[in-house]
């Protein structure tokens, strides 16, 4: 191509040249990391909208509406329930349907975002190449909906903790901060999946069956107990998997004589907050590396 | 290759005397590529997608299409250019590039500000009333809420869909493809832009509409800089741009006056 045939007469410079001189930026060029958090911040509102349209969004289209924020999660338990405390007739476990259901709606709320997280790019592909605004905003509200969804099975999860004999205690209050630290973990891993999603579509297939093996991994439908067979390395790698680590926290908080894999408090913390703050903050900064390539699906 | 037109040159030499030049877009040997998911075929099994995932190849129905191959050209502070040229030939994957919107694989568009490309493919929630769609559109282009309270009236007005009955608090799904293309329209229209980039947006609407639409669009030309027109009517790029760029298969075939560009387009069209 004849580029010099366009470099500017008065000044003789090449287009590059030209463009530094008045100052002109490279068009959609990747903002520094410390810009593009404000810049995030400046579309909190965005972030928010869009995170609520979305809830209201997908169940717009059933008879029973927003109802099935709870049916959803309650039909799950109850079918689980059927699998593993009927059929298989689990005895070991001391009130075995709140222990199910405390795990089933724990571990939901990062299957659910991973697995929308994993299409949040590449299924906004209209909006992405019509409007500028910061990509990370896509997934960030991807998990603010999967939290409000959470906020709804919570209750559920409460009313059938409470109705299977279990106290109210002090205790619970640690469910708040250990379902925070999870939303962060969440986040950043939606923020990961969310990148690898938008650079190959395949990895929407393979997803449920990496959620799978990691719920199989995090002690949700059956005794943790079943991991101390296994070989020591792999029973340390089950005591540091962040699902049963958020898991476990919320047994804690929420059941009296539930067994744990972790006997340590505040290992369970250090453990839940050191993934949050791992997977958030890299989560983040992998997203951010690939924010103008987004655009290209 | 590519004709070089001196007028641009005659046309800066006299506006020096009056004013320094101001370059509001640079585009550098731009190459674009992008990829195309060509929908559903043979190898989508779970089996075969993990396999892909594991020897990093690509989807045996994905293509890659060279849409810009080189391009390079300069718009000023207070020009208006039309870009024409056959359905594939490039226009509206420049004009996204310059938008900052479609990444380029080679070479480099330096711009002044973020240019606004205004469109009607500006993707919405169908499943949601047009109503939130307004207030989730402007938030987007980063409008501040109180602003976006203020004006989410005057959008649904100017966009008409209330004109048969409240479709203002139907969902979108709802809607016929003018109506909501009318509303995406009013909705990117609202925010004042530096450079603005418009996408055949005029085509869409009854005439009432478009009307309305051409005195918006007058009015968003003042407020900005540069302004870029993608059109096939070539009435109304002669109307609106002094300065034409003609692309063909991805390359600048001519660039200049819109008169002698448009003649020569015309020729060219004909011929084929």
């Amino acid at each position: 191509m004849a580029t010099t045939a366009l470099v500017d007469p008065d000044t003789g410079l090449t287009q590059a040249q030209l463009a530094a001189r008045h100052g002109l930026r490279v068009a959609g060029e990747r903002p520094s990391l410390v810009e593009y958090s404000r810049r995030l911040w400046a579309y909190r509102h965005f972030i928010a909208a869009y995170a609520n349209a979305k809830l209201v969004a997908s169940y717009s289209n059933a008879k029973l509406g927003q109802l099935w924020q709870v049916l959803t999660p309650l039909t799950n338990a109850a079918v689980y329930y059927l699998i593993f405390g009927v059929v298989l007739a689990q005895n070991s476990i001391p009130n075995f349907i709140a222990y199910l259901t405390t795990g089933l709606f724990i571990f939901n709320f990062t299957q659910s975002a991973v697995l929308a997280g994993t299409q949040s790019i590449s299924s906004n592909l209209g909006l992405i190449r019509a409007l500028h605004f910061p990509r990370a905003s896509l997934p960030l509200s991807t998990t603010i909906t999967q939290f409000q969804q959470l906020l709804a099975s919570m209750v559920v999860l409460v009313g059938i903790v409470l109705a299977t004999g279990e106290p109210l205690t002090w205790q619970w209050l640690m469910l708040v901060p250990a379902l925070l630290l999870q939303a962060v973990f969440n986040a950043g891993v939606v923020l990961l999946v969310a990148r690898l999603g938008a650079k190959s579509s395949d990895l929407k297939q393979v997803m449920p069956f990496i959620m799978r093996t990691w719920m199989y991994g995090s002690g949700v439908l059956y005794s943790v107990s079943l991991f101390d067979r296994l070989p020591g390395w792999a029973t340390t790698l089950v005591q540091y998997n962040p699902l049963l680590v958020y898991i476990e926290l919320a047994r804690y908080a929420l059941l009296e004589e539930a067994p744990l894999l972790n006997e340590s408090l505040t290992q369970l913390w250090l453990v839940g907050a050191g993934w949050a703050l791992v997977a958030g903050i890299g989560g983040f900064i992998y997203f951010w590396r690939g924010e103008q390539e987004y655009g290209r699906g | 290759m590519v004709d070089h037109f001196d007028a641009p040159v005659e046309a800066s030499a006299t506006m020096t005397r009056t004013q320094e030049r101001i370059p509001t877009v640079v585009v550098d040997d731009a190459h674009i590529i992008y990829r195309v998911h060509q929908g559903a075929a043979g190898g989508t099994t779970p089996v075969a997608a993990l396999r892909r995932l594991v020897k990093r190849t690509h989807a045996p129905n994905v293509r890659e299409v060279h849409a810009v191959k080189g391009i390079s050209f300069t718009a000023y502070r207070g020009e208006a250019i039309g870009l024409i040229g056959s359905n594939g030939s490039g226009k509206s994957t420049i004009l996204r590039a310059i938008a900052g919107l479609l990444p380029v694989n080679r070479g480099a568009i330096h711009t002044q500000g973020q240019p606004s490309l205004l469109g009607v493919n500006a993707a919405l929630l169908n499943d949601l009333s047009g109503e939130r769609n307004v207030t989730l559109g402007c938030l987007a282009m980063g409008m501040h809420p109180d602003d976006v309270a203020k004006q989410a009236a005057g959008i649904i007005d100017f966009s008409g869909i209330n004109e048969r009955g409240d479709f203002a608090s139907l969902p979108m799904r709802t809607y016929s493809s003018g109506m909501a293309a009318r509303l995406r329209f009013s909705i990117a229209a609202a925010k004042k832009h530096d450079v603005l980039l418009i996408d055949e947006a005029l085509a869409t609407g009854d005439k009432g509409f478009r009307k309305r639409s051409e005195q918006r669009v007058r009015e968003l030309r003042e407020g900005a800089g540069t302004v870029f027109l993608v059109s096939h009517q070539l009435s109304s790029v002669r109307d609106t741009c002094e300065r034409t760029i003609w692309l063909e298969s991805g390359v600048i075939r001519m660039d200049g006056p819109t008169d002698e560009v448009i003649r020569a387009y015309e020729a060219y069209a004909n011929s084929k």
